[in-house]
Order: C-alpha cells, then structure tokens, then sequence
C-alpha cells in the first residue's frame, strides 16, 4: 500500500468514530492501532497518527470527551444540548 | 441576594470560629455574581441532602485542547439555573508558584469577567483553578488567558500539569534546578499534556531534596526527587553550637537515623555514608551544621497514586541517580518509553504503577529498555523482587 498522507489518515479516522459513534468510545491509541492495522506498519506510526488526530481535532471535525477518561468523539450536533 | 438563598442555616455553621471559611467568601462574591448566588444555593441543597449534586465530565473544552476544561453541571438545574453549568478552568501554574501582585490581579479581573469569580489556589495537582464558567465563557476567557501568558493545565488521560517544590529559588538542600527541570517539561510535552493519548493521567512532580515537599512520591507516575553521591557535608564547629545550645544529639539524631549510621563522641559527628538512606532527618534537625553532599542528582522513582480507582501506590525506584542538567535528555527518554509501552498495552483508567503490577517489573523493565539494578525498590532494605530471565533459564 502506497504512502498515505496526514489528510488520508485523518478521514480513515473520522470515518471510524463516525461507525462507532454511540456504541463504541474511543481513545486516540484506539484510533492509531486500527490505522496501523488499516494501512500497515511500514506506512504509518504512532507519530504520524498523531499529526492525524491533531489535524483531526484541530479542524473541529471530531473532538475530545471526558467520560471516565478521555475519548476521541463526535461534536454534539446543534441544539442537542451537548 | 435573592429569596431562596436568604437561608443558608447549615453553610453559615461553616462561618463559625475563628478561621478562614470558603462561605464567608462565596458570600461576598454572591454579593455581584450570580453564578457564586447559585452556588451557595445548591451547597446548602447538598448539606441539606447529603449528597453532592454536581456532575461533571461531557463534552466541553477548548478547541484543539482535550484537557484543562473539566465538564461540570447542576443536577438541580431548575432550581439552580445559574450554576447549570459550571465548568472548571485548570490553568497551568507558574514552575513552584511564584507570582507577582500584578499577575494575580490580572488573573483576578479575566476570571471576574468571564466566570463566578471563584477560584482555588491551588489544586491538589498544583494548578490554578477557576471554578464556575459556562459553556459560552469557554473560549473568550481561554483567549484572555493566553493573551496574558496563561495557558490551561491538564485533565483527562493525559500528561497532568508538572509541578515542582520551590527549589533553589528559597531552599539551600535543593539538589538541582526543580524549577526549570519542570518549566522545561512543561514546554517540552504541550501535546501530551493538551491532547490526551494516554490509557489514563500521568503525573511529573519535581522535588529538590528527598524531603520531598510536594508529596511526589505519594502522588506522582514520574516523581523526580534531588538526592546526592557523595557524602553528607558536616560543618563540626556548628554540630557543636547546636549541642552546646541543647540540641541532644543523640537521642535526637543519632537514635533517630533509621540505619543508624550516625555516631556522636560528644565532639564530632562521625557519618558512615554508605549506610545513609537520605532520609533527611539529621540535615533537617541541624541545618546549620550539615547539608547534602555536593555530587548532585535527581532519582527517578515510578508509579504512585492515590486510591481513586484500586490502592494507593507510593513510587519505587527505577534510575538511583540521574544528574539533573539541562536539557534533560534522559529523562524525558525514560518518560517516553514509559508512555510508548504503557500507551499501548495500558487499559483505560490504568495507571502506570498499576500497569507495572499487572505485567510484571521484569517485563516492563525489559520492554523499556532498562536494565534491572538492586537498587529498585520501594524503600531502602526492601526485596524488590525482579526476576531475572537468565537466571530462570540457568534453573531450568
């Protein structure tokens, strides 16, 4: 599998917490063992998963969550009430 | 004030005595702000229940920050609908919490401006804590903040606000620079500490001395306490100003050395070095007369905690001396091998002393990189029962 970029990994991941989204929270080592999982070892490392989540998060597209630890979730959509 | 606060019979108990009372104060903030209004309403509701009725956790934050913002709402919202949403600001505090007057009266005004005015100076981690913000004040006062030099601490599963004892900005035993070893890993782990990546908290703490004034072995993942190779320094002239002046040295030193390594003819004081444990006792009854050696360091201890989820754990030893100097290259490697295996095999809510536990010293230690030294252990004379795979091997 070719080299994937920051961008490519950051929506492998947003896709993922999407499906899980109220049935499964996840931690951000969740995220980048299933990307390493996803597009292999030689392709991508923690560092680089890291900078995908940053991105991630950064962009506002997902957020972090406190529920008894820290998880890697959706943001509340408008008018839920968070 | 308005009708439902007018009686407040079980907070004003609190008010009784001759010493400081948190209600005293809140009283006088409620007196401009609501949001303190509201709380003294729903704390004497709590008194009056035996329950708290706080909930915290959720979704809120600054935005790229995952830590320094902890949820908190009213379960009473109805009834207290100022404090429906409460929010804590965990702001990081300056290395050994040194401020001028000027900075705390700005940080005074923005947290007035934005929040209850209530804060706690400091929390149990070290942090400067704003407490009472709502959803909407989130960003403008974190922009206020950053604007004056401030930044948010950490909450959540992820690098906790490092802190550290005042070191050698006041205290002639700190055995390195605690102060900028911590200002230093501050700076160098801002990702780990505002995005949180980790199966739960880890915790630095910095202590110049084995005094060890912030508790850091109690309290602290990584706790990095200042000790010293060589031998105690002894002035004899002042060991004798203390005896002449009453000090029993004896009975008060040399019978108090938990390995009794001190001897006292009436006129010198004689230090078996190689049996002292640092405990620090007998530099701390004469501080006049003896101060740690001048080979200086830091041991690296791990895995404390206090009993949240299972026991309290205090720290053990992993490296016995480290010199301390800037930039503090291997103890940040130790930190990172730490996270790299912990991160990884760590469950969620499980700290790193917990972890060791559940795999094994001699796993861990191997998966790290580090090799097993006698002198890891729990406290001085302790077994620490590493077993070593070669030796396993040889038995088999």
């Amino acid at each position: 599998m070719s080299q994937p970029t920051v961008d490519e990994v950051a929506e492998a991941m947003y896709d993922l917490v999407k499906v899980t989204h109220g049935k499964k929270n996840l931690k951000a080592m969740d995220l980048t063992k299933a990307m390493i999982e996803k597009f292999g070892e030689d392709a991508v490392d923690k560092k680089f998963c890291k900078l995908a989540i940053r991105q991630l998060i950064d962009s506002g597209r997902c957020i972090y969550s406190y529920f008894g630890g820290s998880f890697i979730t959706l943001p509340p959509e408008e008018g839920s009430g968070g | 004030m308005s009708e439902k606060l007018r009686s407040t019979p079980l907070l004003d108990e609190l008010e009784k005595g001759p010493w400081p009372s948190f209600v005293k104060e809140i009283k006088k903030s409620a007196e401009t702000n609501t949001m303190a209004e509201g709380t003294l309403g729903q704390l004497e509701r709590s008194y009056m229940d035996k329950i708290s009725h706080w909930k915290h956790g959720g979704l809120v934050g600054v935005m790229g920050y995952g830590g320094g913002v902890i949820g908190r709402y009213s379960d009473l919202p109805e009834e207290f609908p100022e404090v429906a949403a409460f929010h804590t600001y965990r702001v990081n505090q300056p290395s050994g919490w040194f401020y001028t007057s000027d900075v705390l009266r700005t940080l005074c005004d923005i947290w007035e401006r934005h929040g209850s005015g209530l804060t706690n100076m400091h929390g149990s981690t070290g942090d400067i804590i704003f407490l009472g913000s709502t959803t909407e004040a989130l960003e403008p006062c974190f922009a206020d903040l950053t604007a004056n030099g401030f930044d948010l601490g950490g909450s959540g599963s992820d690098v906790r606000t490092p802190s550290c004892c005042v070191g050698p900005a006041r205290c002639e035993w700190a055995c390195y620079d605690t102060l900028d070893a911590c200002n230093d890993i501050t700076h160098s782990y801002q990702d780990e500490l505002h995005r949180p990546a980790f199966p739960y908290k880890y915790k630095f703490k910095f202590a110049g001395c084995p005094n060890d004034c912030v508790a850091s072995v109690a309290r602290s993942d990584m706790s990095i306490i200042g000790t010293w190779k060589d031998d105690i320094q002894v002035d004899q002239a002042k060991v004798q100003e203390y005896a002449a002046n009453g000090v029993d040295i004896e009975a008060e030193i040399c019978r108090l050395c938990p390995t009794k390594c001190i001897k006292w003819d009436g006129k010198s004081l004689d230090i078996d070095n190689a049996e002292c444990v640092k405990c620090m006792h007998c530099i701390n009854v004469m501080p006049k007369a003896l101060r740690p050696g001048k080979e200086r360091g830091a041991t690296i201890l791990i895995g404390a905690k206090a009993p949240i989820i299972g026991g309290a754990l205090l720290s053990a030893v992993f490296v016995p001396f480290l010199e301390m100097e800037p930039p503090y290259e291997d103890l940040k490697e130790l930190a990172e091998a730490i996270w790299d295996f912990w991160g990884e095999y760590g469950k969620n809510r499980e700290r790193v002393g917990e972890f060791i536990q559940r795999v094994g010293l001699g796993n861990f230690l191997d998966e790290i990189g580090l090799e097993p030294v006698p002198e890891m252990v729990a406290h001085p004379r302790s077994n620490p029962y590493i077993f070593f795979e070669e030796e396993l091997e040889e038995d088999e």
